[in-house]
């Protein structure tokens, strides 16, 4: 390939300037409020202010008093239509507004509909509940052994606060093999409740048309065709008059998955009213009611020889979900891909087993900026090889490198089940640790020590398990987790993709159309890519779990190679030579050792005005893929902070981070989203977290308490790569999204902890707030005297 | 989030203000940088029926350093100390609170007379005020009233100040030689209100500490004024050891509670320990 | 009660009700939809303007206050059909994602680059601190001033000459 003529082209492997730039910098992107429609109404939700308690009585006279005020609607009156309760997506049922009793802080209890939302607002304040406090469960272990108290009262035949058990793996192999082991190490952690904060919010704009039946509903969703069915199947509207626009999304990470009450009070007020109706929730209602994530309660454990071979891990969670088991997750697992926990590591056996609570919390358990659980997977066995090196006194790099999966076991069959598609573990960590200038660290590290300073350095070299997935194993409440992309090449070589994923910001209308360029040599600059409507784009499950570049990437490349398939037989037809005799060059077809070729858009020309007899006119196509197998990207990450031992407070003095997400189609993007990742991963570390009082009230519920780093707290990285493709991909490609939040937590923690094993630390949970490091340090102080 | 129904009168002299101060009592109230009464309005803590703008008034913004004093308009606004090249050079608790409150944005629009007037004991100005033994002047229709900082501010919010007074001016001693102070302030992230804080000013006089102004943030119900740790300090000439004793009267009257910041326990270490770096701090620059 | 506020070089003479935020007042009653709500504690810098060229959140401002004054918004910057060096930049050093937070970026950018067109790391940093990214880490961002920066130098040495 010349290099000349590629870059003319710019597929894959370029650092393409992002196309939906052009309107986010001058102010034109258009995202959920912004969305204006004539009449249209605004909604303000009322909510609960207690965590657990019965709704004695619901006064709204005053409120329907006020001036500009059109509604109020109750769940008495959702019940009338049959929609007071909603499936979740991990099959459970949650209230859309309270009608029995109140299970969390923040509640959806009532909705006002009004003429202004300020009018809204001041209706809200105007709508008295009394409400009958009962007992509140916050700690899951606490609501477990509970069988007096019910949180979901409401579900026949619930005698406790259990929501499932589940269990992966080999109990019976892994009880052995612990009983075998020369050495055990344990590990309790908390993998803290977070939640994504988009900065954008949830909303939606729902537009019941009374006259035609139409229902648009315009939402910020990163799953629109998935909520089209949703919203068919939850208010009974039928699908082909549902019309889901998902508008530019400010940000998703698994916040904007899940349908949430707002959305269908919304849509049935618009119904009811037929006028649109515009609800965008606050920054307070988001982070107190939809879409919380993690809160892992985990007790891992590696049996190991007395060499450093891991030969088994055992880890059991205790998953606090909140008053609704509303996980964003494959059916089939219960516990998300948890099992993914043995990591990059070989070993003969694990058993893992999940318990999952009721409390009285926010509902949600999204996979925020991961691909279900795969970032409390990482975490606990990243944590555990760090422990076990130190329990056995060897490095924390030589005890991963003896137990990695080698290069030549790929494709590797986990423990658990999973097919490892392909690695290069060695060579990740060797790149890290060149970075890094690992012995110079080492010793600038022990020479801090010897003056009395606490400095560490930590690593994670983790493996995610993305792109899900095959249908014979994944789907989302019965929808099967493939993708899709319809292409259409017009008269003049221009072309439109579009898609069943949807954008929060990766850059799909850049790096979509870059495979595009790459399969069919159609410049990405010609080509318009389109997302995020349901009426005008093929079906999709949408863009979470890192799957839009192993789905509907996949499905991109797919259905460029069949039109570059049949642009080929019209191109044999233009240049009168066999199909044998052409060859592909990167934008033309060239007849073989002559320089005769005729380009794709000349193909695409004749497709319309002159096809060969007998052939199809045209050049359009739309494929669905369903991956043969996950991707597993991975990386090795390391981290070199220092402590103060004075006041706790941790800085990191070095951040490197080497991906390895196979073939990279826009370098620039991919960067970005490390960036991005390894951001969120300090900020899980470091500071960003929800939890509740003794009286269920969250603390966390607002950017006071949720604290989220600013370019001032956030270190500098460094970004390096490797690329091990994955075989299964159309292009190699395995995605990047989420890398970085799912590995870096653990090096971040793993560096602090470093720093303190000199002291005798062995453990801090997240957020390792300064508070927290300087107890740890007093606590070890006390322990050794 | 929507504020509530309110009215609004922005009068454009001091005069013109006292009136309309006069006029609403109770009902009214000053907006300066609303920089705190908005996030309230916003949340409906607040339900004033009129907000009488203070923004508009002239020079109530100045800085000046003149006959031995020094005096700052009370709508001065955090940046603008934090960059003022008086503060920068000389007053450097005052320049370093100027920089660590809030963030950039709230800090060209909140005012040093808000901040004082608001009285969150998490606040930053306060500690520097009682520091610096600053005056605070609070005018009504024909009447001036003046109250030293640490008797200002009586509680979490609740302050000397009435209904129908405006604080025009906060002015405090102009330093002579050997003033040295700091500013030091924990805080998780910028946009954070402190975990502890704590506000030094020195004077040196022939080796020996002439006079001491310790103000602490997040210490207690309001900014506190550390008297005992003062009275360590003065007559005393500046040694580690000295710190350490005025940081323990320091810690002693801290009062505080558990919460996503710490335990006590914590906070006071990081008191302790701020108050040795502070006192250390400021004791170098009033021997430069 | 009745205002005029220039926003981005034109006048608008309007009625509102005192208790108006400005980011309403832009977003509701001039369509000006580039000024974003992140946050409803002042914490994300999202609704980030400029009112008489300093920059300061429009949440936490009410549209009477700026009454007689100047508001320029991120629609603001391109002037004469060019784009502003910094928008430039933001699109060359990929310093956006979803795109949400950029307004508020690019105009505390602008604003520090005028006093300061050759700022550090750090100095950005800092100048940034006001303003949450979810998406990028801060790190193009923080490129894309500099580079803005340099270039706004360069150009406007060229114009000196
Ligand atoms: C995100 C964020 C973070 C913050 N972090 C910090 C921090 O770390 N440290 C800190 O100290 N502060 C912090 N603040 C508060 C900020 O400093 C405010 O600016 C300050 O507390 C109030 O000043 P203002 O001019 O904005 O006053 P306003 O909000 O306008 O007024 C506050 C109160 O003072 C009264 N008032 C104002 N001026 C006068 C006057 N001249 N005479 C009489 N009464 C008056 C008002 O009636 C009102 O009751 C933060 C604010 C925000 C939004
Ligand atoms: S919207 Fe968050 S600071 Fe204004
Ligand atoms: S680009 Fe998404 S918040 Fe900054």
């Amino acid at each position: 390939m010349e290099p000349s003529e590629q870059k003319a082209v710019r597929g894959v492997g370029h650092s393409v300037r992002r196309v939906e730039d052009d309107r986010f910098i001058v102010g034109r992107g258009n995202y959920l409020d912004d969305v204006k429609l004539p009449r249209m109404l605004h909604m303000a939700i009322v909510r609960s202010p207690l965590a657990h308690a019965t709704i004695e009585s619901i006064d709204i006279s005053e409120a329907m008093a006020l001036e500009g005020v059109v509604a109020v609607v109750t769940g008495k009156d959702l019940e009338a239509h049959k929609l007071a309760w909603m499936p979740t997506l991990s099959g459970d049922t949650q209230a859309v507004l309270a009608t029995d009793k109140v299970r969390f802080q923040g509640q959806e209890v009532a909705a006002v509909i009004a003429e202004s939302p300020y009018v809204a607002a001041d209706a809200a304040e105007l709508v008295e509940i009394e409400y009958e406090p009962l007992d509140i469960f916050v700690d899951p272990y606490k609501a477990l052994e509970n069988t007096e108290t019910i949180i979901r009262s409401d579900k026949e035949g619930q005698a406790d606060n259990v929501a499932y058990e589940w269990e992966a793996g080999d109990k019976a192999k892994t009880d052995q093999l612990f009983a075998e082991a020369d050495h055990v190490v344990k590990l309790h952690t908390h993998y803290p409740r977070s939640h994504p904060a988009p900065l954008e919010t949830c909303g939606c704009v729902a537009d019941v048309n009374g006259a035609t039946g139409k229902a648009t509903i315009y939402l910020t969703s990163q799953a629109p065709h998935a909520h089209r069915t949703l919203f068919a199947l939850v208010a009974g509207l039928p699908e082909q008059n549902i019309r889901v626009i998902s508008p530019d999304v400010g940000g998703g990470f698994g916040n904007k998955v899940p349908i949430y009450p707002g959305y269908v009070v919304a849509t049935a007020a618009s119904l009811l009213l037929d006028a649109p109706v515009k609800w965008v929730e606050s920054r307070s209602e988001n982070l107190m009611s939809t879409g919380f994530a993690r809160d892992y309660h985990m007790d891992g454990e590696l049996a190991l020889t007395s060499d450093g071979t891991i030969t088994a891990m055992r880890c059991h969670i205790t998953s606090d979900h909140g008053a609704f088991f509303a996980d964003a997750q494959p059916t089939k697992f219960r516990a998300g891909l948890v099992h993914i926990c043995t990591g990059s590591y070989d070993m003969q056996a694990a058993h893992i087993t999940a318990k999952g609570a009721y409390t009285n919390k926010a509902p949600g358990g999204v996979a925020y900026r991961c691909s279900f659980r795969v970032t409390e997977a990482s975490y606990i066995i990243e944590r555990l090889v760090q422990n076990a090196a130190y329990e056995l006194g060897m490095s924390p790099v030589e005890i991963r490198r003896k137990n990695f999966i080698k290069k030549e076991q790929f494709p590797y069959t986990s423990c658990t089940g999973f097919i490892y598609d392909s690695g290069d573990y060695d060579a990740s960590l060797d790149k890290a640790l060149e970075m890094l200038g690992y012995d110079e660290i080492m010793a600038e590290r022990d020479a801090a020590r010897a003056e009395g300073r606490l400095m560490g350095v930590g690593i994670a070299t983790f493996t995610e398990v993305v792109g899900a997935g095959n249908s014979k194993e994944y789907d989302i409440a019965g929808l099967k987790m493939f993708d899709s992309a319809e292409l259409r090449v017009h008269p003049t070589g221009k072309a439109i993709l579009k898609l069943g994923v949807q954008t929060q910001g990766q850059g799909h209308e850049t790096t979509f159309a870059q495979i595009v360029a790459n399969e069919l040599g159609i410049p990405p600059e010609d080509i318009a890519v389109g997302h995020g409507d349901t009426d005008n784009t093929p079906y999709g499950l949408g863009t979470y779990a890192s799957r839009s570049t192993p789905t509907g990437g996949a499905a991109t490349a797919v259905i460029a190679r069949k039109l570059r398939d049949k642009a080929k037989k019209i191109a044999a037809h233009l240049l009168e030579a066999s199909e044998g005799d052409l060859e592909w060059d990167s934008n033309k077809f060239v007849v073989k050792g002559t320089d005769k070729s005729v380009s794709i858009q000349d193909c695409a020309f004749a497709a319309y005005t002159n096809p060969p007899d007998g052939e199809e006119p045209g050049l359009e196509g739309v494929h669905y893929y369903d991956p043969p197998n996950m991707t597993y990207p991975f990386g090795a990450y390391a981290v070199v902070v220092e402590v103060d031992p004075e006041t706790g407070e941790w800085e990191v003095k070095r951040m490197v981070a080497v991906d390895d997400c196979g073939v990279r189609i826009n370098p620039m993007v991919v960067d970005g989203q490390i960036h991005g990742g390894l951001t969120e991963g300090y900020a899980m570390a470091s500071m960003q977290y929800i939890h509740y009082d003794d009286d269920g009230n969250c603390v966390g519920g607002n950017f006071i308490d949720y604290l989220i780093p600013t370019a001032v707290e956030t270190p500098k990285f460094e970004l390096g790569e490797t690329v091990t493709p994955s075989p299964h991909h159309p292009i190699g490609a395995k995605g990047v999204g989420e890398s970085a939040t799912v590995g870096s937590p653990a090096a971040y923690v793993n560096a602090v902890l470093d720093a303190l094993q000199p002291l005798g630390v062995k453990n801090l949970e997240m957020p390792v707030t300064s508070g927290r490091v300087w107890e740890a340090i007093q606590a070890a102080k006390a322990a050794a005297e | 989030m929507y504020p509530p129904r309110f009215d609004y009168v922005a009068p454009t002299s001091l005069e013109e203000a006292l009136d309309a101060l006069a006029e609403h009592g109770d009902e009214g109230k000053i907006i300066a940088g609303g920089q705190s009464l908005i996030p309230m309005l916003k949340l409906r803590f607040a339900s004033p029926e009129t907000l009488i703008d203070i923004n508009r008034l002239p020079g109530m913004d100045g800085v000046s350093e003149e006959g031995g004093t020094l005096r700052f308009g009370a709508l001065c606004r955090h940046n603008q100390l934090g960059a003022h090249p008086l503060m920068t050079s000389k007053y450097h608790v005052v320049a370093e609170a100027g920089t660590l409150i809030a963030d950039p944005l709230v800090r060209n629009m909140g005012s040093l007379g808000g901040s004082l007037c608001h009285a969150d004991p998490q606040a930053d100005w306060g500690s520097v005020m009682i520091a610096l033994k600053a005056t605070i002047v609070c005018q009504k229709k024909g009447a001036t009233r003046e109250f030293g900082a640490a008797e200002f501010m009586e509680g979490i919010f609740t302050t000397k100040l009435a209904d129908d007074e405006i604080v025009t001016e906060i002015r405090c001693d102009a330093a002579n030689g050997g003033f040295g102070s700091s500013y030091l302030k924990m805080e998780r992230k910028v946009g954070d209100f402190a975990t502890c804080g704590t506000a030094i000013a020195l004077t040196l006089k022939d080796g020996t500490i002439a006079s001491a102004g310790v103000g602490l943030t997040a210490m207690g119900a309001k900014n506190l004024h550390a008297e005992d740790a003062e009275k360590v300090l003065v007559g005393q000439a500046p040694s580690a050891e000295l710190f350490a004793e005025a940081a323990e009267a320091a810690v002693a009257i801290a009062d505080v509670r558990e919460d996503s910041r710490g335990t006590p326990e914590y906070k006071k270490n990081v008191l302790r320990t701020f108050m040795k770096r502070g006192l250390a701090k400021a004791a170098l620059r009033a021997q430069a | 009660m009745e205002v005029t506020i220039t926003v981005n070089g034109r006048t608008h003479t309007k009625s509102v009700e005192p208790r108006m935020l400005l980011v309403h007042f832009l977003r509701e009653e001039l369509g000006l939809t580039g000024t974003h709500i992140g946050c409803d504690s002042s914490h994300c810098g999202a609704c980030t303007v400029l009112v008489d060229g300093t920059p300061l959140k429009s949440c936490t401002y009410l549209a009477v206050m700026a009454n007689g004054r100047s508001v320029e918004t991120v629609e603001g910057l391109k002037q004469g059909g060019k784009l502003h060096v910094i928008q430039e930049e933001f699109k060359e050093q990929h310093g956006l994602q979803c795109g949400y937070c950029t307004p508020g970026m690019m105009l505390v950018g602008k604003a520090l680059l005028e006093e300061n067109p050759n700022p550090t790391d750090d100095e950005v940093r800092f100048a940034i601190s006001g303003n949450i990214c979810r998406c990028t880490g801060y790190m193009n961002i923080v490129k894309s001033i500099q580079a803005a920066g340099k270039r706004m130098q360069a150009e406007s040495a060229d114009a000196a000459e």
